[in-house]
């Protein structure tokens, strides 16, 4: 008991040390996504309101602000599950009004969700798979072999710890392993940009330090990856960039440590 | 031994329109009640394009198909945009729709008279007589539609089904067109359950309205229910245990009238004891 208590109070103090190489860049690149003018209402509330930002390319972004600053609702709209009222998304240089939700795989798009989206009554293999297997009508019929996905399979399945439980249904995962498995969904689709929304939430240290690896992996691939997270601490430790939101609209955005030290976040969102 | 050929028969063509069903509901989440009318459809087709066209068994079978395939087309296309109870709903509307045109359109169905000699399969110059021959030709077919079942089940297009059933918008957000997989797997299983519609007609030699109405689309419900969803397995084993059981009530020597009437309560009780117990069926791999 008393070493558990000593490897989460040395985890606590790990947490300080940055994993990953992520110092700022003397200056940031061109942007994958630029939002204009985005709006989205639900029932007369501007959950997003009229937001213009931008995502740039190959950087570790922290998506920050209070519960309902609107973090999930961009994520969602980026990410084809919501459809925005107004506003214009650019994505590789591509405006759209709106995004698909079938088209993410095109833009080389891959997300996991805040409430560990799973389809919970097939296999881990078949959760894996499903993100890469032929999105083709007529080839998916033809394809009964997994031996094309076979070597990416098996290093996502060691990166997330789900080698021994490939044949169980999700649904027979633990909370720590179902996180896991929804990135190694993510992993499989060898994305350009990866959406992570609350990776870390209810994760215990050990699962919390893997997920950070693979993120940090993903980030030294030059990735662009957005994560929604509360951690300031890992914030700080994983991110070169910071958006802030409040009320669904931008408050600050740039370099972590700068944002976080400004007035107006630790006012309305840090609260001192 | 007669008598038992007559069960295998009908345990094979119920096999098969349990296989097309499970395609449907088991594999892809979407709780059809309209298989009884592409039942329908399939066997009409057989009993028409045979005793007015005089069309071979073989190109009847490719007629209900083709049929069948633009019907699902076109419904699907509005199924579509329903989930759950509401797509329950509605195709179950257009059984009731394909039951009244049956029933109504007399001058091609016969309305409730029904169509008489329906001849048998042949090839060539064999024809398929014989019971004994005749269940030999519903076990390839049957055999065909287990090994396709089990093909889909293994294949890229399976898993994809498996993953709407659970969570659209989920499957959409990892590349599929899901519209396109729930059009096609209806379509699919349209087409198949007109094959089991095909040699009902032609083993019975008579069919009319009444073997394909709604509470035919709920019997096959109720195999796959009691077999297991999302099983090929479990669609041979459901469809086993509910062609039996009226057969094991005549042998318990019940009045015939007692034995129906009780028949239809042992079906209820088995759904709803499976579906509080057993919700993913005897073999099956998913629960509703």
């Amino acid at each position: 008991m008393m070493k558990k208590i000593k490897d989460i109070l040395n985890f606590r103090k790990q947490q300080t040390v940055p994993v990953c190489d992520i110092n700022p860049p003397s200056a940031y690149g061109s942007n994958i996504i630029t939002i204009k003018d985005l709006t989205k209402q639900f029932m007369g509330i501007r959950a997003i309101d009229d937001l213009s930002v931008n995502i740039p390319q190959a950087m570790t972004i922290g998506l920050i602000g209070s519960n309902g600053s609107g973090k999930t609702t961009l994520v969602n709209i980026l990410t084809g599950m919501l459809r925005p009222d107004a506003g214009e998304i650019t994505v590789r240089d591509k405006k759209r009004s709106h995004i698909k939700a079938n088209e993410l795989r095109k833009y080389r798009i891959a997300r996991t969700f805040q409430d560990g989206r799973l389809i919970e009554q097939i296999s881990v293999v078949d959760n894996l798979l499903l993100s890469v297997a032929e999105n083709d009508l007529v080839d998916s019929l033809k394809e009964v072999s997994i031996k094309d996905y076979q070597d990416r399979l098996e290093k996502v399945l060691e990166m997330t710890s789900l080698t021994e439980h490939r044949h169980k249904n999700a649904e027979e995962l633990s909370y720590g392993l179902r996180k896991l498995l929804e990135i190694g969904r993510v992993l499989m689709q060898d994305a350009d940009i990866y959406f992570f929304d609350e990776p870390f939430s209810g994760l215990f240290p050990e699962i919390v330090e893997q997920v950070c690896e693979i993120i940090c992996g993903l980030q030294k691939q030059g990735k662009t990856i957005v994560i929604i997270e509360h951690n300031m601490g890992l914030i700080r430790r994983l991110c070169n960039y910071t958006i802030v939101l409040n009320h669904g609209k931008l408050l600050a955005e740039g370099n972590p440590e700068e944002v976080l030290q400004s007035k107006a976040v630790r006012e309305s969102y840090l609260g001192v | 031994m007669e008598y038992l050929i007559n069960l295998a028969i009908l345990f094979g063509i119920y096999s098969m329109l349990a296989l097309s069903l499970n395609m449907l509901i088991g594999m892809s989440g979407l709780v059809s009640l309209a298989q009884a009318a592409f039942y329908g459809i399939g066997a009409y087709a057989t009993a028409i394009g045979m005793t007015t066209f005089g069309l071979g068994f073989f190109t009847t079978i490719i007629l209900g198909i083709v049929v069948n395939a633009i019907l699902a087309f076109v419904v699907g296309k509005i199924l579509a945009r329903f989930q759950g109870d509401y797509y329950a709903i509605v195709s179950a509307g257009l059984s009731i729709i394909v039951f009244s045109i049956l029933q109504n359109w007399k001058t091609v169905t016969h309305g409730p008279l029904g169509i008489f000699g329906i001849g048998k399969p042949a090839i060539g110059s064999y024809t398929f007589y014989s019971n004994t021959a005749f269940l030999g030709l519903v076990v390839i077919f049957t055999i065909v539609l287990y090994a396709l079942y089990q093909w889909i089940n293994h294949s890229s297009f399976g898993r994809v089904l498996k993953a709407l059933r659970e969570d659209e918008k989920l499957a959409q957000s990892m590349g599929y067109k899901t519209k396109h997989f729930k059009s096609v797997i209806f379509v699919l299983s349209a087409s198949l359950s007109g094959i089991a519609g095909a040699f009902f007609a032609s083993y019975i030699a008579f069919i009319d309205p009444s073997s394909f109405q709604l509470k035919e689309g709920i019997f096959l419900f109720t195999i796959i229910i009691v077999g297991g969803l999302s099983s090929a397995r479990g669609s041979v084993v459901g469809a086993l245990i509910l062609i039996s059981l009226p057969e094991v009530l005549r042998f318990i020597g019940l009045p015939y009238e007692t034995a129906a009437q009780l028949q239809q309560m042992i079906y209820g009780a088995m759904l709803l004891l499976m579906m509080i117990f057993k919700p993913q069926g005897l073999f099956g791999k998913y629960r509703m």
